[in-house]
């Protein structure tokens, strides 16, 4: 199997479901049996209020944590552990401090053990790409957390994954390093075609960036709408946000959150 | 910086502000910059003035300058002493990293092992290892053996316990980034788990140095027929006050020497969090 592929990953998850043991015998439905697809070169959002299990779905998705019951597989391989051909953008940048930016990047190349020096020259590009030309001596505790978060991106791009996980990778930013970094994922993504999950609890980051919004609610973790997002690309923030359908779309997700009592109608 | 929810990054926060106070320090205006120096300065002026005028003889308390000549003249004599107290701190030192560092692994990655040995190690800690001298030098004899393990038994706790305390502080979420890049945990320990800890491990071997001083002393103290310590008994029978003090000088000397040479070899094998060029 190749490293390196152009094209995006599928995947196919079916009958998923993960319970978390907890010491009272009241065991945890986190995931309660999830069927989905995802098709090669999508960018798929899933939206749901903190605990209804879309972070646990990317951990099964990442090879990180066991399935309860149920398969994915991606481009037709079970996953039992990390896939080689994912990459995990986290919430944090988890960028190591005692590492410059461009060690930082080529992490994921050393520990596959591969030629960390054939790899420089396109940590270097993937940096320049981000607004980062020049940074890759730099450590972290010099950049800002917008940088920090780009430099992320990077490290887990530098492989060519065919499948893009991120966990709420913006969430801990403030609203317009938030702004330019959605502009910056979505340039990047029409260039990559790869595929990805991007989970995340704002409606409004959802619908502009995926092409389909998956919406889950809690308890146990389900997913409650599967939405198309039918918008032009390249999406233009101004734009895009004053669009009549745009609209329509984040209505249609509140109303859910609305009935669930995740949100209150006010 | 950005991140809200994690320990490690409200850690990251606090030695970050602390990075940057004691950079304005260093960038402070002359006075700041050399205020230990001159205050030392004053003291060593005061004492020096002070001794003559208040008419204390010399076998009760020496002047500072007096002190300096004495160490000078004697220079032959503290450095073969020294070089004794030397390999016993270095010698109980060693074997405290030898053992304490593979204690604090077992201890991390065995809960049971953890479970099993905590409450031994705590109570041994309990036990003043100084009060341990006399005992071992009845088991050991005169020679090196009770100093060494004197000083080993007194370095390496402190080595377990920062160890432990660095392996266990880590950000669980950097353990699953370098899993997620399909990294088995040999890697992980040498990728993430080591270089986090490691800042935490040296403050280890910088408390554990200093007493192992102290270990190989209080050994000397006990029975010895060399070493910082008995020239420091002997000066004390003779009432060479002056000599008593030069010993002093020059055990503080060893200590400080220790500890910088493991503050340059931290300085060279880590990246402070908070040392932005």
């Amino acid at each position: 199997m190749s490293a390196t592929t152009q094209m995006g990953a599928a995947v196919d998850i079916s009958r998923l479901s993960k319970i978390y043991k907890t010491r009272e015998d009241d065991d945890v439905l986190a995931l309660d049996k999830i069927d989905l697809k995802i098709e090669p070169g999508s960018f798929v959002a899933v939206v749901g209020p903190s605990g209804c299990g879309k972070s646990t779905l990317l951990s099964l998705l990442a090879g990180l944590t066991p399935a309860s019951t149920g398969s994915i597989a991606i481009d037709g391989d079970g996953v039992s552990k990390p896939h080689p051909k994912t990459g995990v953008v986290f919430q944090s940048d988890l960028l190591l401090y005692w590492r410059s930016v461009l060690d930082n990047i080529l992490l994921p190349i050393e520990i596959k053990r591969l030629d960390v020096a054939k790899y420089r020259p396109r940590a270097e590009e993937l940096l320049a790409q981000v607004g980062l030309e020049g940074f890759g001596n730099k450590f972290p505790s010099e950049l800002s957390g917008g940088m920090r978060q780009r430099v992320a991106i990077c490290r887990a791009l530098i492989q060519e994954p065919g499948l893009l996980l991120m966990d709420e990778p913006f969430g801990a930013l403030d609203a317009l390093t938030r702004e330019q970094m959605i502009m910056d994922l979505q340039s990047m993504w029409l260039r990559l075609r790869n595929t990805v999950l991007f989970i995340t609890h704002g409606i409004d980051e959802a619908v502009f960036l995926a092409d389909r919004v998956l919406v889950m609610s809690p308890r146990p973790g389900r997913v409650d709408l599967d939405l198309k997002i039918d918008l032009p690309r390249p999406r233009q923030w101004s734009k895009t946000h004053e669009d009549k359908d745009y609209h329509g779309y984040v209505r249609q997700i509140r109303a859910i959150f609305e009935a669930k009592g995740i949100l209150v109608a006010h | 910086m950005a991140s809200t929810d994690v320990i490690g990054a409200a850690q990251a926060q606090k030695k970050q502000g602390k990075g940057m106070s004691s950079k304005k320090k260093s960038r402070g205006p002359w006075l700041e910059r050399y205020s230990a120096l001159i205050l030392a300065v004053v003291l060593l002026g005061a004492w020096q003035v002070l001794v003559p005028w208040s008419g204390l003889s010399e076998f009760v308390l020496p002047t500072p300058l007096a002190i300096a000549k004495r160490i000078v003249n004697e220079l032959p004599l503290l450095a073969s002493h020294a070089y004794v107290t030397l390999f016993e701190v270095v010698a109980g030192f060693a074997m405290g990293v030898l053992v304490g560092i593979p204690l604090a692994l077992a201890i991390f990655y065995s809960r049971a092992f953890e479970r099993a040995i905590y409450p031994i190690l705590v109570a041994l800690q309990t036990v003043p290892k100084v009060a341990l001298a006399p005992l071992l030098v009845l088991y050991l004899g005169y020679g090196w053996a009770p100093k060494i393990t004197l000083a080993f038994l007194i370095s390496f706790f402190p080595i377990v316990i920062s160890t432990v305390v660095g392996l266990q502080s880590l950000d669980k979420n950097l353990v699953n980034l370098v899993r997620s890049m399909g990294a088995s945990e040999w890697q992980t320990f040498f990728k993430v788990r080591l270089p986090a800890a490691l800042p935490n491990i040296f403050g280890g071997f910088k408390v554990a140095v200093s007493l192992a001083v102290i270990g190989a002393v209080i050994g000397e103290y006990v029975a010895a027929e060399r070493g910082l310590g008995y020239l420091q008994l002997q000066a004390n029978s003779l009432f060479d006050t002056t000599l008593n003090f030069a010993t002093v000088v020059t055990i503080s000397g060893l200590g400080v020497m220790l500890y910088f040479i493991i503050d340059t070899i931290e300085a060279r094998v880590t990246y402070k969090r908070d040392a932005a060029k």
